[in-house]
């Protein structure tokens, strides 16, 4: 054990021997922080829509219907997750150009990012990320528009519900939204250093 | 001028940061005010519980902390330990040395502030570029954060605009959307460019030893994303019990500080990057801060150690609203600022005993603090502090002990009263040098003294209590 840690575990110990009335660690139900809206369960999925675009978020759930969104933006290069193109390529329909690997020397000529989600929070239109599932940290954060496919079946209730099902992944990224600031008088601009653009293709592409 | 340091900035502070310092804290805590009501019935008592675990954690911080570490070793993350602020930076400079790094991206972290690294590494070499786009105008500047949340609250974007073009980002344009978009193009090359991510860190899970980061901007999460490093500098004071806690400290977190349900980016980083994962940090550091938390702790004042650094008690204050940040001559400012700097100075505490007395102790910050924190009783417990400490107050406020003398003497109590209304008819050059200091920022009301004894002497007795209406 190096000093300075014995050095300050012998002071934290030192100032909490003084202290007579410790807090206990409360009780409380796990919907504690549970929102007014998320409280009737309803369905997930309509819920997670309906937040994400609160949050200025997109879903879609035909691939076709994302391809021509793309096209409308002039997107028409991208990064993909390599589980994903063959099958994503031909769904997005003509005249876009997926590549599985997410070249740094690129990071400004991919113009969107596509990868899988580990799952979705509905309370929050959340996408939540993970290592193990989202093929590439910087191809769903550096181009202006990241699509994440998100399983219906995925699509968990509330923020507690995500917590508890955090599991061993190393990094585990709740993304509610574009990338946004608002350092600058106050006012909201959208895409600062990740996407201007988070989109949610809710597709059951993949599960049985 | 009333000698007080912090009446002294509000006065010599231009009228355009007043009204953007004053507007801009303003408009966070309408928003605040709009989310918590709209998502929870009963907010208050959501605040009261995160209040009490974290009392609790700190209660038993010996325990949480070394859950916390026996779990991020266990995912393979190092472990460090700094009792000042020199200890830490000095941590840093080391691991950059052995991994010979000499380009540094950071995210905004009030832990890195206050031990001043990004000027530590500048000075030893190293390239250290802030990455949230209002600590990165700081930078640039030179200047220091006016805001724990919103670093330039106090410029408008004609500063903003002249910064870049004086750094050569551009032509000068002040359009937000114009200023962003060349931050972009800028700093993403620096995180590509960059060796190691600085981060700090918002909470730390003792169960899972899980970090939390929390940004809107995906700043941290391209550090993250960019770097083959990853270094936390972290309060001791950061952790909480559980995972499951989270749920109760990030609803509060987001709607407290910008009105959000969430923010963004909420990051959980348990350790190195995945096996398969192709980018991110394959080495971690933690680097647990002490800087006088622990004295802190045995004192008391250490319900502030609950802080999460919201900014909810800077945007309701009036005092904040007046002054901005700078006023209080620390890295946090606002009413967590008064409680704090003057603890972190230790044996300096005398240089900044005036900021409990900045207050006028109407208690807004105790009612939207996300964790309870009594933060009027702890401006008072540091107020005694100073006084015994013998700091005597700059401005010119009467004693209370001749108060208490004059007050309990009817006759004198009489006396006062003449005087009181003789002193209308003095010329203000000539009255008493206390109440022309306190007339330079009030004005003197009408005297009505002695209203209440004459009404005593002639009202007449109810002959029986009639019900209240």
């Amino acid at each position: 054990m190096s000093d300075a840690r014995r050095l300050i575990f012998d002071r934290v110990k030192a100032a909490l021997a003084g202290v007579a009335d410790k807090r206990p660690l409360p009780d409380y139900p796990p919907d504690a922080a549970r929102t007014r809206g998320a409280q009737s369960p309803g369905d997930p999925i309509g819920r997670f829509t309906e937040r994400l675009e609160a949050v200025r978020g997109r879903a879609f759930t035909e691939p076709g219907a994302l391809g021509a969104w793309l096209r409308q933006q002039g997107a028409t290069r991208g990064y993909c997750d390599p589980a994903l193109a063959d099958w994503l390529g031909p769904a997005l329909g003509p005249g876009i150009a997926l590549a599985t690997v997410f070249e740094r020397a690129r990071v400004d000529d991919f113009q969107f990012g596509v990868t899988r989600a580990r799952g979705a929070i509905a309370e929050t239109g959340s996408l939540i990320l993970d290592d193990a599932t989202t093929a590439s940290r910087l191809g769903a954060l550096a181009p202006w528009i990241h699509v994440a496919l998100v399983a219906p079946g995925d699509v968990l209730p509330d923020v507690a519900a995500a917590l508890a099902a955090l599991g061993d992944d190393p990094n585990v990224i709740f993304c509610t939204g574009p990338s946004k600031t608002a350092d600058v008088e106050g006012i909201l601009i959208e895409g600062v250093h990740g996407p201007g653009e988070q989109v949610a293709l809710i597709h059951p592409f993949g599960r049985t | 001028m009333s000698g007080e340091p912090v009446d002294a900035f509000a006065a010599a502070q231009a009228e355009g940061r007043r009204n953007a310092v004053r507007l801009g804290a303003k408009a966070e805590y309408d928003k605040r005010l709009k989310t918590l009501g709209r998502d929870y019935a009963d907010p208050d008592s959501l605040r009261r519980l995160a209040g009490d675990i974290k009392q609790h954690t700190l209660d038993h911080l010996d325990v949480y902390l070394e859950r916390a570490v026996a779990q991020l070793e266990s995912h393979g993350a190092k472990v460090h330990f700094a009792a000042d602020g020199e200890a830490a930076c000095q941590a840093v400079l080391e691991i950059l040395a052995a991994r010979g790094a000499k380009r540094v991206v950071k995210t905004k972290s009030m832990a890195t502030e206050e031990v001043e690294l990004g000027a530590f590494l500048e000075r030893h070499g190293v390239e250290s570029v802030e990455t949230d786009l209002g600590e990165f105008v700081v930078q640039l500047d030179k200047d220091r954060p006016s805001h724990i949340v919103k670093p330039i609250m106090h410029r408008d974007r004609r500063e903003v605009a002249r910064t870049f073009e004086g750094h050569g980002l551009g032509a000068y344009d002040d359009t937000p959307e114009v200023i962003t978009r060349r931050a972009r193009q800028h700093l993403r090359r620096k995180y590509l460019e960059a060796d190691v991510g600085i981060s700090g860190a918002n909470f730390v899970s003792a169960e899972s030893g899980r970090l939390v980061l929390v940004t809107n901007e995906g700043n941290s999460r391209f550090c993250l994303a960019a770097t083959r490093c990853h270094i936390a500098v972290v309060g001791i004071e950061k952790l909480v019990p559980r995972d499951r806690d989270l749920a109760v400290f990030l609803n509060l977190l987001a709607r407290s500080a910008t009105g959000q349900t969430l923010s963004v980016y909420t990051e959980f980083i348990a350790g190195p990057r995945a096996a398969g994962q192709p980018d991110g940090p394959e080495e971690m550091h933690v680097i647990f801060l002490d800087n006088g938390r622990s004295e802190i702790l045995a004192g008391d004042c250490r319900e502030i150690l609950r802080c999460i650094r919201c900014g909810a008690c800077l945007n309701v204050c009036p005092v904040y609203r007046q002054a901005s940040g700078h006023a209080y001559r620390g890295v946090y400012s606002g009413p967590v600022g008064a409680v704090l700097t003057p603890l972190l100075a230790g044996e300096h505490f005398a240089d900044y005993a005036d900021l409990p007395r900045a207050s006028s102790l109407c208690g807004a910050c105790n009612e939207v603090c996300p964790v309870d924190i009594p933060l009027p009783d702890l401006l008072l417990r540091l107020r005694d502090r100073g006084k015994r400490a013998g700091v005597r107050p700059a401005g010119a406020a009467p004693s209370m002990a001749s108060f208490a003398r004059l007050a309990s003497r009817p006759a004198s109590w009489r006396r006062a009263l003449a005087a009181g209304k003789l002193l209308r008819l003095v010329p203000s050059f000539l009255r008493p040098r206390a109440l022309r200091v306190w007339e330079q920022n009030h004005a003197l009301p009408s005297w009505r003294g002695g209203a209440f004894r004459a009404w005593m002497k002639t009202r007449a007795r109810p002959e029986t209590k009639t019900a209240p209406p």
